[in-house]
């Protein structure tokens, strides 16, 4: 029972199965067109309006630093306007030394993520080994490139040690994007998260300076941009694999920047 | 004809919708949309040892009420209830494949599908119609394989995840901020939080129900509880507001 097998029911389907080695049968349904003929692409411009709109808006962020690689995200899901969920999880887990952290839509990066998972497990099992970090990127990347042009939208950040070449950080998205870096922040919130970084990133910090730079950008970015909040989630990746920090009410931060704000400008009045 | 009508739910906030224009520009053609919006709300809690599942049982349709007597929860196993609000027509048929695969799955593997496989499986069939989606929100309650409570609710492409509680549909807007000050402790200072006893759970999901069907057109007419315990599905039904 493959992971996409569903029963037929009237109407096109596109059927897309990847070649030999890695079959991922993904049948996906469209909507009957009138000129089904020249049917190719998903994203026909007779597709249907959706009446609904879809979660989206976030702040991820990854950098590499002596102690490993940091993976922080918020934990709001925004569909529209509304929050649709306060509390999810945008860094998942795939391996014991690799996290991703999810931007985008939800449904989308959730079920790549599911996909990507099923896809290493499976290379892992028939090749004895386990693919490195940049072999998934691309393995993700090309997954991902007959859905371009789709409303498909996903903006995932691989942060993964690997046994050969350490610490890595690579960025995939739907678009069709793979690169390599030591820093990546993504999603609406992503401009305040890469100010604070840039300012006191650099690659001697001590684990847990940089914890607490990951937290402050999260925290920053959610002050500021309204589609990202809620909480923040840490993960922290070394040699011997990935650690969750407990996730983090950021209102309690809130209050206590506040408190900090207001010592502040008493010691000054006083001083003046 | 109006097929698709602004309501309080996520799809009125992003959407500036007809009051961008204010003059008439000329005859404006509609395209036959295959969605159309049937209104109802459907709520689901979990508890230690117990699961609620409810939704009003009015079907609407623009300005009309089709029916006083539709329910939105569906019962799918002995320990699992699902309740689907949004378009009834993807309702019906998406809880005829979910039955279909269950059966499947039975004959299969002879043992019947726990709460998480079943949510877990309703993501690929949600996802797989990722470019023509189900116009329906789900939200998954019954009993985990340890007997506690579990809610799984979903976008209606198949993003899900566990919760406590959760409300979906019409007035879902207007019951998630009540729940999660009254079951989740939220916005709240100086309480002392206590787990959720199942008798207070079904007075608290009367009592928000009460509240949605005098402000959301939409939820009204009566409400079907359904009580899921390891001894089985219990269910209630209690008259709202039929205007």
């Amino acid at each position: 029972m493959t992971v996409f097998d569903q029963l037929s029911l009237d109407g096109l389907r596109f059927n897309l199965t990847s070649e030999k080695n890695s079959a991922i049968p993904l049948d996906f349904f469209t909507p009957p067109s009138a000129n089904s003929a020249s049917f190719c692409l998903p994203n026909h411009s007779t597709t249907v309006r959706r009446p609904f709109p879809l979660s989206h808006g976030t702040t991820t962020l990854g950098f590499i630093f002596q102690g490993g690689v940091i993976a922080a995200a918020d934990t709001r899901a925004s569909a529209g306007g509304l929050v649709a969920c306060p509390a999810v999880h945008k860094i998942t887990p795939i391996h014991s030394h690799l996290v991703v952290t999810s931007s985008g839509s939800g449904a989308d990066c959730m079920l790549w993520e599911r996909i990507l998972t099923r896809e290493i497990r499976l290379y892992q099992l028939r090749h004895r080994r386990r693919l490195s970090i940049r072999g998934t990127a691309k393995l993700l990347s090309f997954m991902l490139h007959p859905f371009k042009g789709t409303e498909v939208c996903v903006a995932l950040t691989l942060c993964g040690w690997d046994k050969e070449s350490g610490p890595k950080l690579i960025y995939v998205c739907s678009d069709g994007a793979r690169l390599q870096g030591d820093i990546f922040s993504v999603g609406s919130g992503s401009p305040y998260a890469y100010g604070v970084l840039d300012g006191g990133l650099k690659w001697s910090l001590s684990k847990d300076e940089a914890i607490s730079l990951a937290r402050e950008a999260v925290f920053r970015a959610t002050h500021r941009d309204a589609y990202s909040g809620n909480n923040v989630d840490l993960f922290h990746i070394t040699a011997q694999g990935w650690s969750q920090r407990k996730r983090e009410d950021l209102k309690e931060e809130y209050y206590r920047d506040m408190e900090k704000r207001s010592k502040d400008r008493r010691g000054k009045i006083k001083r003046e | 004809q109006l097929s698709e009508t602004k309501m309080l739910s996520a799809q009125g906030f992003g959407d500036p919708g007809k009051m961008k224009d204010y003059h008439y520009t000329g005859p404006v053609e509609h395209k036959f949309s295959p969605y159309a919006f049937n209104g109802g709300t459907v709520l689901a809690v979990a508890g230690e040892d117990f699961a609620i599942v409810a939704s009003d049982t009015r079907l609407s349709e623009g300005y009309s009420i089709h029916s006083r007597d539709s329910p939105k929860c569906y019962k799918l196993t002995d320990t699992t209830v699902i309740g689907c609000s949004g378009f009834h027509g993807d309702c019906l048929t998406l809880t005829k494949i979910i039955d279909a695969r269950l059966k499947m799955y039975k004959h299969s593997n002879n043992k019947t599908m726990t709460s998480g496989a079943i949510a877990a499986m309703l993501s690929t069939i949600l996802y797989g119609r990722r470019f023509f989606p189900y116009y329906v929100y789900n939200i998954i309650g019954g009993l985990d394989e340890e007997g506690k409570g579990a809610v799984y609710s979903f976008d209606p492409v198949g993003s899900y995840q566990r919760d406590t509680y959760k409300a979906g549909g019409s007035a879902s807007a207007m019951l998630q901020p009540l729940l999660d000050n009254q079951i989740g402790f939220k916005n709240m200072e100086g309480v002392e939080q206590v787990p959720l006893t199942q008798d207070k759970a079904v007075q608290l999901v009367k009592d928000v129900f009460i509240s949605a069907a005098e402000r959301d057109v939409y939820t009204g007419d009566a409400l079907r509880v359904c009580i899921i315990t390891k001894e089985g599905i219990n269910e209630q039904t209690i008259p709202l507001r039929k205007d």
